[in-house]
């Protein structure tokens, strides 16, 4: 675990099995809030935690989904759809976003190395 | 090569064109610079009363801001435009910037007007337009108010729309508030003099004063030499006053035109064509500044057709105005005021309907033709419910007998009429009926497809019920069956996804979705298995891989709330409880921090829990004898009760005792919608248990059982199902009830709708579940009786269970660190969340692992 751990720039959230699959968990990186997902098909998601459209820090306990072939994640307050890919909001149910916030989520480079959860804490966008 | 556009002024029609044009403009053909003179981004003038009741100005932001980021649009605030030279094609800002253009917009709105008022000058004389107005305005009677310690003394000169606007907001401020209007009536230009005097009472009768048929003379100074008085004509002494707003209407801002050679109205604004074009080709205005057809439009829906033409103009589009709605619908200090079409009868011959109630404090007028069957227009006050249906309507044949048009909606006497294609259906996106019926022929066959295509009700929203309808009578039409698919995923409805899992015998969502659905489910389909899988095992919640399938609250056992928090509500059946248990309520309350309300439902409510608290929360509430009160699921809510024979004078039953065995039996049971019951001692129905899903109501001789009703949106009455029956009868026939509405209701509907929808009606379920016609009785007995016995709490499990109290966590690499974002301010001696507004300005409580609120 130290191994990679000592990776420049990944930060080690947890170990894969405490993710249940298709439940969300809410990780603190410096003062940024991740949303994780491990999906039913094994592959691991991170998209920022905060609801543009509630203001609330609550993504990681929406329900996981798909639109399609994409898979998805709704906010568990006015249930906005976000793809998990790449955090664009692709039902925003009619409303607008909180002011000053976009419509789309930050998404983060997430990858599973030694039974571990590494994050990129720098968004890919 | 790009183009540029420049837009002079950045009010809500700069920011619908700017909108309208980056959407269409796909080839990046233009760039856009707004120059503003406003020194914020373009807000919801439309909304700038809600100041008055806690909005921030920031969140009356118009639009996604990333509009203004957008590498092709340049907004500069505080720019105002001094000139315009349109031989070298330049506009000059005051700060002495001459910026060039290839196309100009003027988009300057109006100024409030103010009569030439003496005194008119002095400090504490307002007007009513902009964010700064406001912001001045409520700075001004707070300082007063507490210079002066009485409540501020405030007048209003004006008696229309935006004077009513200004007394609503210094009645909230707290000032004793009179309006003057010169006409004989409020809202003159609106409504007519039955409407007008409606509209006075209530207004009076919220405690603001109104003086109409009176000029007011000068604005005179108190020894301070602030405002002091109002004088009015023929009055003997000035109305003694602390604040004076002007409201007396809006001028075109033109001032631009004229020294650059552009021709302006007779009474101001900026001339131009249908497709809002001056004279010079380069230069366009459009909103409140633009003298359309003759005169200049004091509404944004017309300024917003104004920027979608220039828009589609520059893009080469041949979109031209189609002439103004002038229809308003608004909400006055509460008060609903509507108006549209030919409001005051001036057609030849026209005739006119009038339902006035002063009691129910309405007034309703329904302008016809001179046949009485086609609607011209109409005025609405008190109770605008109809505006939506009827303004569409214009034009349009009522029908037999269009005075049923007056009732109140819930009379459910409306007739049904068919709207002409024509008609108007969404006035915020300009769609029509005939529109929405293409896009269903088109191949749009549910809500959000016919939305994303017309874009009909993707604004205000108010004309979705309309929609959905047009849209359901058209598929009907086509042979097509109104899908009652629950979503993309499952091609069924709730009652057949049901019956296909029950025998089926599948209890993992990944073999029903295999089996009976596509793809990996939604937050709708989910749940509502979730749903069936409870009602069909009486399983916990959690049990299996059914977290990931809950809604948060089924998920945490709580109530979500807005800042992402939860509440707390333990049981407390039939709304009896040990004055321990209040004990044990009010202390865990104190030891968390918890905000605490009675609920309308007998029961007490603990709110601002954090996530990773709500273990320990429940773990001093079960210890303490306390269970889950579901507040949180599609389940039984509440049995709420009255106190009955026990103690009451009245009572001929006991609806307490009868009350707790309801809920104590039914508690848990998950259900297509939640279900609420009521038992009322006697007659007299203090319980109010007609306006729930199932009401027992005492007899002589036992028990009437009504079912079907519901408080909330739509409210309903139950209705009879048996009656003067003993209590056995009667709880076996309520268990049949629910049970069959369990198994065949939709997801989401309650008892009422599905009762009214259900084939025969109460009639034929009174044969089913009271005469056992189809035999299921003795199937539907043994499900209840399975769920009453296979109760557990599912709070005390969960508490036993470390995997699931892992669940509890906040950050999983922070297991019991607070969420940072959360921050609260005291009220009355009580924590809430703090507004946008409120975290801007300074200093918040911000939540600490236990936090103790003092007053
Ligand atoms: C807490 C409470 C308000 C209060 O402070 O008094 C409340 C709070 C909420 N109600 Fe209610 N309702 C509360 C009593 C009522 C009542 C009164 C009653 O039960 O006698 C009604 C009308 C009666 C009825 O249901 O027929 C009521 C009709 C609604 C409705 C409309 C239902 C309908 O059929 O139209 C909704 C919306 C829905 O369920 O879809 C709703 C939804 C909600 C939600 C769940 C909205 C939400 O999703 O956040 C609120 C949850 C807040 C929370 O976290 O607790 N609430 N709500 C009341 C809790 C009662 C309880 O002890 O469980
Ligand atoms: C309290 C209130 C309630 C209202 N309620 C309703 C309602 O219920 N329904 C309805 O339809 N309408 C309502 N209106 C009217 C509605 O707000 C206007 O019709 C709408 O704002 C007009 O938009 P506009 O862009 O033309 O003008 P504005 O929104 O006024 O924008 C014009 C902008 O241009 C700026 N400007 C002016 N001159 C210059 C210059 N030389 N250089 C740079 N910038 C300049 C101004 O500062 C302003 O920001 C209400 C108005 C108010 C004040
Ligand atoms: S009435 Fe509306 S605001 Fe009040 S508790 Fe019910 S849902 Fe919430
Ligand atoms: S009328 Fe406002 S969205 Fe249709």
């Amino acid at each position: 675990m130290t191994a990679v751990a000592a990776r420049p720039g990944l930060v080690d959230l947890c170990a894969l099995d405490r993710l249940v699959p298709d439940l969300g968990v809410a990780a603190l990186v410096g003062d940024e809030q991740v949303a994780v997902f491990r999906l039913a098909d094994g592959s691991v998601h991170a998209v920022g935690n905060l609801d543009p459209y509630s203001g609330a820090a609550v993504m990681s306990r929406g329900i996981t989904g798909s639109r399609g072939e994409v898979p998805t994640i709704a906010s568990p307050v006015y249930k906005q759809v976000f793809s998990l890919v790449d955090g664009q909001c692709l039902d925003a149910v009619g409303m607008d976003p909180r002011p000053g916030r976009g419509p789309d989520l930050p998404v983060y480079g997430v990858r599973v190395d030694h039974g571990r959860v590494l994050l990129d804490p720098r968004p890919v966008r | 090569m790009t183009e540029h556009v420049v837009v002079v002024g950045g009010g809500m029609v700069a920011h619908r064109f700017v909108e309208a044009l980056r959407a269409r403009d796909t080839a990046r053909a233009f760039t856009v610079t707004v120059l503003a003179e406003e020194d914020r981004a373009p807000y919801d003038r439309v909304a700038l009363s809600a100041f008055f009741s806690g909005t921030a100005p920031d969140d009356l932001a118009l639009g996604d801001p990333t509009l203004w980021s957008d590498g092709s649009v340049d907004l500069r605030l505080g720019s105002a435009v001094t000139a315009l030279d349109r031989g070298s094609r330049t506009v000059t800002t005051a700060g002495g910037e001459v910026v060039g253009y290839d196309h100009l917009v003027l988009a300057t709105g109006s100024y409030a007007w103010v009569p030439p008022l003496p005194g008119a000058d002095l400090p504490g004389v307002f007007v009513y337009r902009t964010v700064q107005d406001v912001v001045a305005l409520r700075d001004w009677v707070h300082a007063r108010a507490a210079e002066l310690d009485r409540p501020v003394r405030g007048a209003v000169v004006g008696g229309g729309l935006l004077g009513l606007e200004a007394a609503g907001a210094l009645h909230g401020l707290g000032a004793h508030t009179t309006v003057v209007e010169f006409a004989p009536r409020l809202m003159a230009l609106q409504v007519d003099e039955g409407g007008g005097a409606t509209l006075r009472r209530i207004v009076e009768g919220l405690g603001v004063t109104v003086r109409t048929g009176a000029a007011s003379e000068a604005v005179e100074a108190g020894p301070d030499g602030r405002v002091g008085g109002l004088r009015l004509t023929g009055d003997d002494a000035a109305l003694p006053v602390d604040v004076v707003v002007v409201a007396t209407g809006v001028r075109p801002r033109d001032e631009l035109a004229a020294p650059a050679g552009l021709a302006t109205g007779q009474r101001g604004g900026v001339l131009v064509d249908d497709h809002c074009r001056t004279a010079d080709e380069r230069v366009w205005a459009v909103g409140e500044v633009a003298n359309i057809q003759g005169r200049c439009l004091g509404l944004v829906a017309p300024g917003y057709s104004m920027a979608e033409i220039v828009a589609d103009r520059l893009l080469g589009g041949e979109a031209t105005f189609p002439g103004a709605d002038l229809s308003t619908k608004l909400k006055l200090l509460g008060v609903d005021v509507a108006s549209f079409g030919d409001a005051f009868g001036q057609a030849p011959g026209a005739l006119e309907i009038v339902h006035s109630d002063p009691v129910a404090g309405t007034y309703k007028k329904l302008v016809l033709s001179d046949d009485a069957r086609v609607l011209l227009g109409g005025i609405l006050v008190g109770d605008a419910s109809g505006y939506a249906a009827l303004r569409p309507m214009v034009g349009a044949e009522l029908g037999s007998d269009p005075a049923l048009w007056l009732l109140p909606e819930d009379a459910g006497a409306r007739p049904r009429t068919e709207l002409p294609d024509a008609a108007q259906v969404c006035s915020c996106n300009g769609v029509s009926a005939g529109e929405v019926r293409a896009s269903v022929a088109e191949g749009c066959h549910d809500l959000p497809a016919v939305k994303a295509c017309t874009r009909a009700g993707t604004s205000c929203g108010s004309c979705v019920p309309l929609v959905r309808k047009l849209m359901a009578v058209s598929l009907a039409e086509a042979g097509l069956a109104v899908s009652s698919a629950m979503c993309e995923h499952f091609a069924m409805a709730r009652a057949e996804l049901f019956n296909a899992v029950m025998v089926s015998g599948l209890r993992r969502w990944s073999e029903i979705v295999g089996r009976f659905g596509t793809g990996r489910g939604c937050d709708i389909c989910k749940p509502a298995v979730a749903s069936v899988l409870a009602s069909l095992y009486d399983e916990h919640v959690l049990a299996e891989d059914r977290a990931a399938l809950q809604d948060t609250n089924d998920r945490v056992m709580a109530n979500l709330q807005k800042d992402g928090t939860y509440s707390v509500v333990p049981r407390v059946p039939g709304g009896e409880i040990l004055p321990d248990q209040l004990l044990l309520i009010g202390q865990v309350a104190k030891d968390f921090g918890l905000y605490t309300k009675i609920t309308g439902g007998q029961r007490i409510d603990l709110f601002g829990a954090r996530l990773e608290q709500l273990p320990a929360i429940w773990q001093r509430l079960v210890d303490g004898g306390m269970e889950s009160g579901h507040a949180y699921g599609k389940a039984l809510r509440t049995v709420k009760s009255c106190v009955g024979s026990s103690w009451c004078r009245y009572g001929v039953q006991d609806s307490v005792g009868l009350a707790v065995m309801l809920e104590l039996r039914y508690r848990g049971l998950r259900s297509p919608h939640k279900i609420k019951l009521g038992v009322s001692g006697c007659a007299r129905e203090c319980a109010e248990a007609r306006g729930k899903d199932v009401g027992l109501i005492a007899t002589e001789n036992g028990w009437n059982v009504h079912v079907g009703g519901n408080g909330g949106f739509t409210p309903r009455h139950a209705e009879l199902l048996v009656e003067d029956v003993d209590t056995e009868t009667a709880v076996r026939v309520v268990d049949r009830y629910l049970m069959y509405y369990v198994r065949t209701a939709d997801r989401l509907q309650r008892t009422a709708v599905w009762q009214a929808d259900h084939e025969g009606g109460l009639e034929r379920i009174r044969e089913i579940v009271v005469d056992d016609v189809l035999g299921l009785g003795a199937d539907l007995d043994a499900q209840m009786a399975r769920h009453v016995e296979s109760y557990e709490d599912e709070w005390a499990a969960v508490l036993r269970d470390p995997e699931r109290l892992a669940q509890f966590a906040s950050f999983v690499n922070a297991p019991d660190t607070p969420d940072p974002t959360l921050a609260y301010v005291e009220e009355r001696g009580q924590r809430r969340p703090a507004t946008d507004a409120e975290r801007a300005a300074g200093p918040v409580l911000i939540a600490s692992t236990t936090l103790e609120v003092r007053s």
